[in-house]
């Protein structure tokens, strides 16, 4: 066990200085952050006194070095932009992110493992085949499409007339496909909750779940379909083998075997699947974030680009590397749990 | 008993309510910008946040009116004295928000401050020296004659001198101008405007609170609350409104107008602007550019009017020289000149029929709709055998390579500072000159040394007519000689809920008068 938490340490170090040599080398093409922070019509000479000050004339290499020694002490420096430390200003805005991954997370769990096993056990169902073909569509929308849709439904609301409104059957299929809207479309709302350092949290107040609903949504409906079908195609998978054969045989009621003995092994590659979706979740949150104006990191991450605030990119990428091996050292761990077969390396066998 | 004092304390509340109600405002105002300020510290960056913050928490010696003319605020009134002074006499009993009074010394220390600020100092060279007479009265002394004094007075936004004397407590000069890092004035604001910074998460929400002891007691201003919410993704501001998430929203797409203007409970708003977009033909780079008859030619084949109606979908004023309608350059006799005839003609004239091909640099994240402009720009360049490469570029990669002048013929948006046309000229068209500045962003190397003179003589003819026939004839040596392809003044819009009356605040500087903002 220490062994393997040792070799992920470096690993994860390893994976830090690699982020920090490319996005470093690659800052050229980012742009001036000087043309964001200075008026058009400042001259060349002040322009220039700024620039050395900010040391931006020195060569990169040298640029590095100071960066790195720096962040060896744990300062990566500060943002142009905010004026701070980039680690606070990341701290700041990733409770918000997290939040919004934990809820996205939380529809897909709730959602996907009982419609995932129901169109397992039943797959002629018809609902099981309704399931499937809206989780086709559901994979093949782009996230900011059903976040315009989904603002346009349940935030501005619509009303729809095409059917006769005199009729009775008119007024009720118009009343049933309008909707009113009303939900809030943007940011986290002003009722957060102050957990502990930068955490406010939105969890503990109707108003800040209010504002959770459709970005939650929008993020889940990307990954939902993968892990509807992916929990589906493994119990489908499962339901074929020996022992579940065996366990039929030897009278076992359905319940125990679909959801004790079936869907605990069909959970093992969901989980493998699950740890590295949540990464790619991060990456989704900046689409997500910056059509809700949600306040996190992918939001702020994608405004340090169009501000060349160079700093900042460079922490973010750094910490998003590190919570991709935080988020994978754990799914190992939790492997292990669930499947006592699984060796981590390291421990004698 | 409890009955009875239940009854008595609401009856006193009855009458003491509309008492309290009526002399205050007591509105809530939720808007949407597409940023929030960079800073609080006003003189650290000049850029239209910056400017509508200080228009919110400060107020100017002078201000814009809707037609152009000058107001008076904390100014009561000013006169010239001689050729290069004017007398200011500022109004008496203004508070700042600490409760300090406003004197003529706090105006000397704002403008010892702007003429430090890097971003300000350009623009109150002229003005050498401001000279405290008593409390209430103060001198502006130019070196030489200049006409654009007042223009330059609406950019003194009084702060309290005594809020930023004196060090912090880790010794930082409280009153220092940083353009990155934590400073003191950055972080913290003690102006005399309406409304006070009662909270700030950068980038998330700024919340407003009007000001008790605000001067203006005859402002019809009624919102007691500002809550700034900056969003930058167009289709989510225009959905917080339609939603009622928000009441007010700036800017509002060209795309979603329509939108806007179908929905029952909103108002839209929108102003010829003042911001001239234009592309610069590079005359170093490219040979023929040097021709005026090439250069013409291109004139001629652009069509303004085109791209204005079905790019910009009539959301821009098709242009042909740089000063906007109001400004004293403004040639009125100037009109857009596409005729593709015309242009194959004189691209034959000047031996260039068989055509050459250049290259085109433009943003796609800095003007509205910027690429399919130059698009189309390139294709109608085609008809006339220019061939354009052309390459757009997100505005941070792009201000780069236009500074490098890496492309031959590269575009511009430019808003005068001062409000006036001269301004255009400095940085735009005249010979581009490293020690004085002057050309800066003139990446077409047009350099025409009488036109220069002429400008240079507007600059200290305080006749205003004299001067305005010789900026106009400036606008139309340009025209003739082609020196740059102007394309249109971008329009402004704003949007906001039927009960928000925004449209007498607003103006085509774009910086809403919200103290003077009436909400029903």
């Amino acid at each position: 066990m220490l062994a393997f938490l040792v070799q992920r340490i470096s690993q994860a170090l390893l994976v830090m200085f690699v982020i920090s040599v490319i996005a470093f080398a690659i800052q050229d093409g980012l742009g001036d952050p000087l043309q964001q922070m200075v008026g058009m019509s400042v001259s060349q000479q002040e322009r220039d006194a700024i620039r050395e000050d900010l040391g931006l004339n020195d060569p990169l290499p040298v640029q590095y070095l100071r960066f790195a020694g720096n962040a060896i002490q744990g300062d990566l420096g500060d943002s142009y932009f905010y004026s701070k430390p980039t680690l606070d200003v990341i701290l700041e805005h990733l409770p918000a992110t997290l939040e919004l991954v934990i809820g996205a997370s939380l529809i897909i769990i709730v959602f996907s493992v009982p419609i995932g096993v129901y169109s397992a056990i039943r797959p002629q169902a018809w609902l099981s085949k309704f399931f499937m073909g809206v989780s086709t569509v559901g994979i093949s929308i782009p996230v900011f499409l059903t976040a315009i849709v989904l603002i346009q439904l349940f935030s501005i609301g619509v009303t729809v007339d095409w059917f006769p409104s005199d009729t009775g059957w008119g007024q009720w299929l118009n009343g049933a496909l309008s909707t009113d809207g009303g939900l809030p479309s943007y940011g986290r709302g002003e009722e957060l909750t102050h957990l502990f350092g930068t955490w406010e949290s939105g969890f503990f107040s109707s108003g800040g779940l209010m504002h959770l609903i459709l970005p939650a949504v929008s993020l889940a409906s990307i990954m939902l379909p993968l892990f509807i079908r992916l929990i589906r195609a493994e119990m489908m998978e499962v339901l074929q083998s020996d022992y579940i054969r065996y366990a039929r045989a030897k009278g076992l009621s359905a319940g125990r075997i679909n959801f004790l003995h079936a869907l605990k092994n069909t959970m093992l590659p969901v989980i493998t699947v699950g740890g590295v979706q949540i990464g790619i979740m991060v990456a989704y949150t900046i689409l997500t974030e910056t059509v809700f104006q949600w306040p996190g990191v992918g939001l702020m991450f994608l405004e340090a680009i169009t501000r060349s605030d160079i700093p900042l990119i460079v922490a973010y990428l750094m910490v998003v590397g590190l919570i991709f091996v935080i988020t994978n050292t754990v799914v190992d761990l939790v492997y292990g749990l669930v499947n006592p077969t699984v060796k981590l390396t390291g421990k004698k066998a | 008993m409890k009955k009875l004092l239940t009854a008595f304390v609401g009856s006193l509340a009855l009458i003491t309510a509309p008492l309290a109600v009526s002399a205050e405002a007591t509105k809530e105002l939720k808007m949407a910008y597409d940023a929030d300020p960079v800073t609080l510290d006003i003189h650290e960056q000049l850029s239209g946040g910056t400017l509508q913050l200080s228009h919110m928490a400060f107020d100017p010696l002078l201000r814009w009116t809707k037609d152009l003319d000058f107001e008076p605020r904390l100014a009561k009134s000013w006169e010239r004295i001689d050729d290069n002074t004017m007398r200011f006499t500022l109004r008496k009993g203004v508070k700042f928000h600490t409760g300090n009074e406003l004197t003529s010394k706090d105006v000397k220390f704002t403008f010892d401050r702007l003429k430090k600020s890097q971003d300000f100092k350009a623009i109150f060279k002229p003005i050498s020296e401001l000279k405290v007479i008593d409390d209430y009265t103060f001198d502006l002394i130019t070196s030489e004659p200049y006409p654009l004094l007042l223009n330059t007075a609406t950019y003194i936004f009084p702060l309290d001198s005594k809020f930023y004397s004196g060090k912090t407590e880790d010794g930082k000069d409280k009153s220092a101008i940083t353009k990155h890092g934590n400073s003191f004035a950055s972080q913290h604001l003690s102006g005399t405007g309406p409304y006070t910074v009662v909270e700030r998460q950068q980038g998330v929400r700024m919340v407003f609170k009007r000001f008790k002891d605000y001067w203006d007691t005859d402002s019809p201003g009624n919102v007691d609350k500002i809550v700034l919410t900056p969003i930058k993704e167009n289709n989510t501001r225009v959905s917080a409104l339609l939603s009622g998430g928000v009441d007010f929203i700036a800017p509002v797409p060209p795309t979603d107008l329509d939108r806007i203007k179908r929905d029952p409970d909103t108002n839209l708003v929108t102003m010829s602007g003042t911001r001239i977009i234009l592309l610069t033909m590079n005359e170093e780079r490219v040979e023929a550019f040097k021709n005026p008859k090439v250069r013409q030619a291109i004139a001629y084949a652009v069509n303004q009017e085109g791209i204005a109606a079905k790019i910009m979908k009539g959301f821009a004023t098709p242009a042909a020289q740089l000063s906007p309608k109001g400004y004293q350059g403004h040639n009125d006799s100037l009109k857009p000149r596409y005729d593709v005839a015309k242009a194959k003609e004189l691209m034959k004239e000047a031996g260039y029929e068989d055509g050459f091909t250049i290259t085109m640099m433009a943003p796609n994240n800095r003007y509205v709709n910027d690429d399919k402009i130059a698009q189309a720009v390139a294709a109608m360049l085609a008809r006339i055998n220019i061939k354009v490469d052309l390459k757009t570029l997100p505005k941070a990669q792009y201000w780069p390579e236009y500074d490098d002048r890496a492309a031959d013929i590269m575009m511009i948006g430019w808003h005068a500072d001062t409000e006036d046309s001269a301004n255009f000229y400095e940085f735009l068209t005249m010979c581009p000159n490293k020690e004085t500045g002057a050309g800066q962003y003139n990446a077409g190397n047009y350099c025409n040394p009488e036109i220069d003179a002429m400008v240079e003589k507007a600059n200290v003819e305080t006749d205003l007519d004299k001067r305005a026939a010789l900026l106009q004839e400036v606008e139309k040596r340009l025209y003739d000689d082609a020196a740059f392809i102007p394309l249109h003044w971008q329009d402004l819009a704003w949007a906001a809920k039927k009960d928000v009356h925004i449209e007498p605040v607003l103006n085509v500087m774009n910086f809403p008068y919200l103290g003077d903002l009436v909400v029903e």
